[in-house]
């Protein structure tokens, strides 16, 4: 048992790492990577609703009707995220208004949604808050590593601090949209070849 | 029919129990996003209006009607008595609605500051209504009798160059403030003369 718990959370680090493995959430992959700061934010944000509502779907799954089981964990992931929503609201303000609107877009992540109809669905608690701590932190760690490139290159800092000083003449491609496709793509590259030895 | 009945039952309560657990997250989070968003767009405002002010006016706030409408009203406490108010109008830019705090002295009836908050001018242009000091202490220490109205239209205040019409919408805004202050004073004055008393 504790064996599958730790396989399950594992996974979710390496194996199946949500945008580079599974290429699954992509949107605000994209969007939030501008800063290190902003990508763990929103990894924050995943983890916990991920989690909460892998362990809720979990507890429930043999009460939920097999027919309306995609309205029921969309119900819950909502109302996680509009907890998440309201939280920040009120303790980090600046960084809300910097995610806007991709907070309440992890609604429709596919990564919630699969977990939830993959995994939790037909998996125990335990097992189920293994997976969603698991994918969760993958997702941030795969975000953060993101966000370092195309901060460290767009605006020659990391987490807001100067990394090259004053001389450094910032690449702003890799802080707009078509950087973040470059850059995805190269470590999707990068992590295939890996795996491949 | 049965299993009718237990897909809508199940979706009813997942949805009932979800709405009540977000209402109550709400209720408790409300007063502490109002007091963020205060902080985060009008506080820096606030704060350059109210320079010297032994307390936070975001914190010492109040409600009166005006018309159909609530005015937030801030208090500012000088040398220990609660001396100075502002409060908030809008005026009509070049690109949409122009916010503007106006900072009163209670006991002079003068205008002790205003600041931009909130705007949609174009920048480097009518966004310097919001940005350059000289336009905004123009107003400083005058009377709330004065019919605030830039040069061109025969009034007393030096319009920003080349953003007549931000100017003006700027102060149609303050004239719209003082003339709620106007109207308001008798419950300003009752209330200021309550607190912390």
């Amino acid at each position: 048992m504790a064996k599958g718990v730790i396989h399950e959370f594992v996974k979710g680090l390496w194996e199946e790492v949500p945008p580079f493995r599974l290429v699954l959430g992509l949107c605000p992959t994209l969007a939030v990577t501008k800063t290190v700061e902003n990508a763990i934010g929103m990894g924050v944000a995943v983890i916990f609703v991920l989690t909460c509502s892998n362990v809720i779907i979990s507890f429930l799954r043999n009460l939920i009707p097999k027919q309306v089981r995609i309205a029921c964990f969309i119900v819950v992931i909502a109302t996680f995220v509009t907890i998440v929503e309201l939280v920040m609201q009120a303790f980090t303000y600046p960084l809300y208004l910097k995610l806007g609107i991709f907070i309440p877009l992890i609604v429709v992540n596919c990564i919630l949604l699969g977990r939830a109809e993959a995994f939790a669905s037909k998996n125990g608690v335990l097992l189920s808050l293994a997976d969603g701590l698991g994918i969760g932190i993958g997702y941030t760690l795969a975000l953060s590593a993101l966000a370092s490139f195309r901060e460290i290159l767009g605006y020659g800092t990391f987490y807001h601090i100067s990394v090259f000083g004053p001389s450094f003449k910032p690449f702003s491609f890799m802080v707009k949209a078509p950087g973040a496709f470059v850059c995805l793509g190269l470590m999707l590259c990068i992590m295939n070849m890996l795996k491949k030895k | 029919m049965r299993d009718m009945l237990k897909l809508f039952l199940a979706v009813t309560i997942f949805s009932a129990v979800s709405g009540g657990l977000l209402s109550l997250v709400r209720s408790s989070t409300q007063a502490r996003i109002e007091y963020q968003q205060l902080k985060f767009v009008k506080g820096p405002t606030l704060k350059e209006i109210m320079k010297g002010c032994q307390n936070d006016p975001i914190v010492d706030r109040f409600k009166l009607k005006f018309g159909k409408s609530n005015k937030t009203i801030f208090i500012g406490v000088f040398n220990g008595k609660p001396k100075a108010i502002a409060l908030e109008a809008f005026g009509k830019g070049f690109g949409g609605e122009i916010g503007v705090i106006v900072g009163i002295d209670v006991e002079t009836d003068k205008i002790i500051g205003i600041g931009v908050t909130t705007h949609h001018e174009t920048p480097g242009v009518g966004s310097r209504a919001k940005t350059d000091p000289s336009f905004r202490e123009q107003f400083k220490g005058l009377s709330v009798a004065t019919s605030f109205k830039v040069k061109a239209d025969g009034g007393q205040i030096d319009a920003v160059t080349g953003a007549t019409i931000s100017s003006r919408g700027v102060c149609s805004a303050v004239n719209d403030a003082v003339q709620a202050y106007k109207k308001l004073k008798p419950e300003i004055l009752k209330k200021l003369r309550s607190f912390r008393s």
